[in-house]
């Protein structure tokens, strides 16, 4: 049967409310976007929203006592509390630079965690 | 270091470094960046989601690899940077006084200054909120500095005042950290920040928002135990019998920015007291002769891509400035730019139309009230129509831009106003 939500595209600042008419898991129809990225964002959005995570692992012997770290892609949502957890057990050594891979392959995602930043 | 240089930059955020960078590719030879933090950066070091870079670079960066990127290239064109130090003065004469650990006591001379000492958080002293004074109550910024840089977590149990994008993503970052936010409170009847952080950062973790609220008085004696929630009328009035106290153990405020300015005033800088930030020209050069500004320091921008571009202007026009090339007075010449129907400021506040013989002069500003229909942003000289651009809608919390073409050079100098206008588009 079909049904019609109201999402709000992530994708860029503007933040298009968009009105997806849709059969289960299946886009049947998307108006109120302003690009072609909105029908993408709500087909993903049904069948595997995912966001970009960015967090803090522990640094040993740095400027400062915290790497910041980010998501090479988007990460899939329902598994973003158990990815902070295994960053939360991570310490790396300094010297550190700007998106050296921190964690490889993150819980088998296929998405590597980066460093956001040189850090001597 | 050096004791003359052409270009002394006063802050190393994106505005400082943009300025920096865009004076040495415009061929000042040297160019020192004063900065009061051990790193350059500034505030991106602590925004450590990602978000940034997308306008303009057509990358999605974290606000560390912004930076990165900014830093690098400052690196690599040689910009002297001295760290850990704060400057204390400067004078209309350009000479600038800092002191730090490292340094000490230091004076500099300068052919031009870049203003760029970005802005500052609102804090409880200035939204008068009553009730007791106990520990717990602080800003979003400083919570985020002490969560992602420092690696502190100021509370467990969090209530926000604000619903601008710092709120809400400081929101997501204590929730990803293990704290229970309880609310965002947000005194307008309409989000202040951009709708993708209410997604991404409140809706994707249940955190509710409530409009049209604020904290009606903070409890507790050492440390902040509850906050009482009220709702609020059109004019901001609370609604009796709308209280809630709502137990927690931090308050957080996210309530505004302000453009830094206090050496600016004390070195008698004209301020705009609508924008905070000082009154400048097209190549944000303020009342002071050789005396530029830029980002946040003139007005607060929504993305820090254009906090950079106007970094790049600043930097070059100071860097033209410092090698003789523009007059050492602000020119005679210039028409004034200002704000007409539904426009609560324009920047830059004046124009000089020789700008205009060497490419399109930007004009950025603000509406005064939310029209969700499409409109017209113009800019007229008198009755004459000058320039106009359309939009889908405005939102006093998204600036708006609009330039002014080579074309409108004869109007532009013959003008004395120049009135910018938002108005309804009939389609």
């Amino acid at each position: 049967m079909e049904q019609t939500d109201t999402l709000i595209c992530i994708t860029c600042p503007m933040g298009c409310a968009l009105a997806v008419t849709h059969e289960g898991q299946t886009v049947v129809r998307v108006t109120g976007n302003h690009c072609n990225r909105g029908p993408r964002y709500a087909q993903a959005e049904l069948t595997d929203p995912r966001r970009m995570v960015a967090t803090t692992v522990k640094v040993r012997g740095g400027s400062k006592p915290l790497l910041p770290v980010y998501t090479a892609a988007p990460f899939p949502k329902g598994r973003i509390f158990e990815l902070l957890d295994a960053l939360r057990r991570l310490e790396v050594d300094a010297p550190v630079r700007a998106d050296q891979v921190i964690l490889a392959n993150a819980l088998g995602s296929g998405i590597d965690v980066l460093a956001s930043r040189d850090m001597a | 270091m050096k004791q003359n240089y052409d270009v002394v930059v006063i802050g190393s955020g994106p505005g400082g470094l943009a300025a920096a960078i865009a004076a040495k590719r415009a061929g000042a030879h040297d160019v020192l960046i004063v900065e009061r933090d051990v790193e350059p950066g500034g505030i991106l070091q602590q925004c450590i989601h990602n978000g940034f870079g997308v306008e303009a670079l057509k990358q999605d960066l974290t606000g560390p690899g912004y930076a990165q990127r900014f830093i690098n290239e400052a690196r690599a064109l040689d910009v002297d940077v001295l760290l850990d130090s704060m400057v204390l003065d400067v004078t209309p004469q350009r000479r600038v006084t800092a002191c730090g650990k490292q340094a000490g006591l230091v004076e500099l001379d300068a052919r031009a200054i870049v203003l760029s000492m970005g802005c500052r958080e609102r804090t409880r002293a200035q939204i008068r909120i009553p009730g007791a004074r106990p520990a717990g109550v602080y800003t979003a910024g400083t919570a985020q500095r002490w969560v992602n840089v420092e690696g502190y977590m100021p509370g467990r149990r969090f209530v926000i005042l604000g619903s601008g994008d710092i709120g809400m993503i400081m929101a997501r970052r204590l929730t990803f950290e293990g704290a229970q936010v309880e609310r965002v409170l947000e005194i307008m009847p309409f989000l202040t920040g951009l709708n993708r952080n209410y997604v991404q950062c409140l809706l994707d973790f249940n955190i509710p928002l409530q409009l049209s609220h604020t904290v009606k008085r903070v409890l507790g004696n050492k440390r902040v135990e509850a906050v009482e929630a009220v709702q609020v009328d059109e004019r901001w009035q609370p609604i009796p019998g709308t209280e809630e106290i709502i137990p927690c153990d931090t308050l957080l405020l996210s309530v505004g920015l302000i453009p830094e300015n206090e050496l600016s005033r004390q070195m008698g800088v004209r301020l705009d007291p609508v924008t905070g930030g000082p009154y400048v020209d097209e190549g944000f050069q303020t009342s002071a002769p050789g005396v530029f500004a830029a980002g946040n320091v003139v007005h607060v921008y929504d993305l820090v891509d254009w906090v950079t571009e106007a970094g790049l202007i600043a930097g070059r026009s100071a860097a033209e400035f410092a090698l003789g090339k523009t007059g050492t007075q602000p020119a005679q010449r210039t028409c004034v730019t200002k704000a007409g129907e539904n426009v609560r400021y324009v920047v830059p506040h004046r124009v000089d139309a020789e700008a205009l013989t060497r490419g399109p002069v930007k004009l950025q500003m603000r509406v005064l009230r939310p029209m969700e229909e499409p409109v017209w942003v113009e800019a007229r000289a008198g009755d004459d129509l000058i320039a106009r651009h359309a939009e889908r809608y405005a939102r006093p919390g998204e600036m708006l831009s609009l330039d002014l073409p080579q074309k409108a050079y004869d109007t532009v100098r013959r003008a004395e106003i120049l009135t910018v206008n938002v108005v309804r588009r009939k389609s």
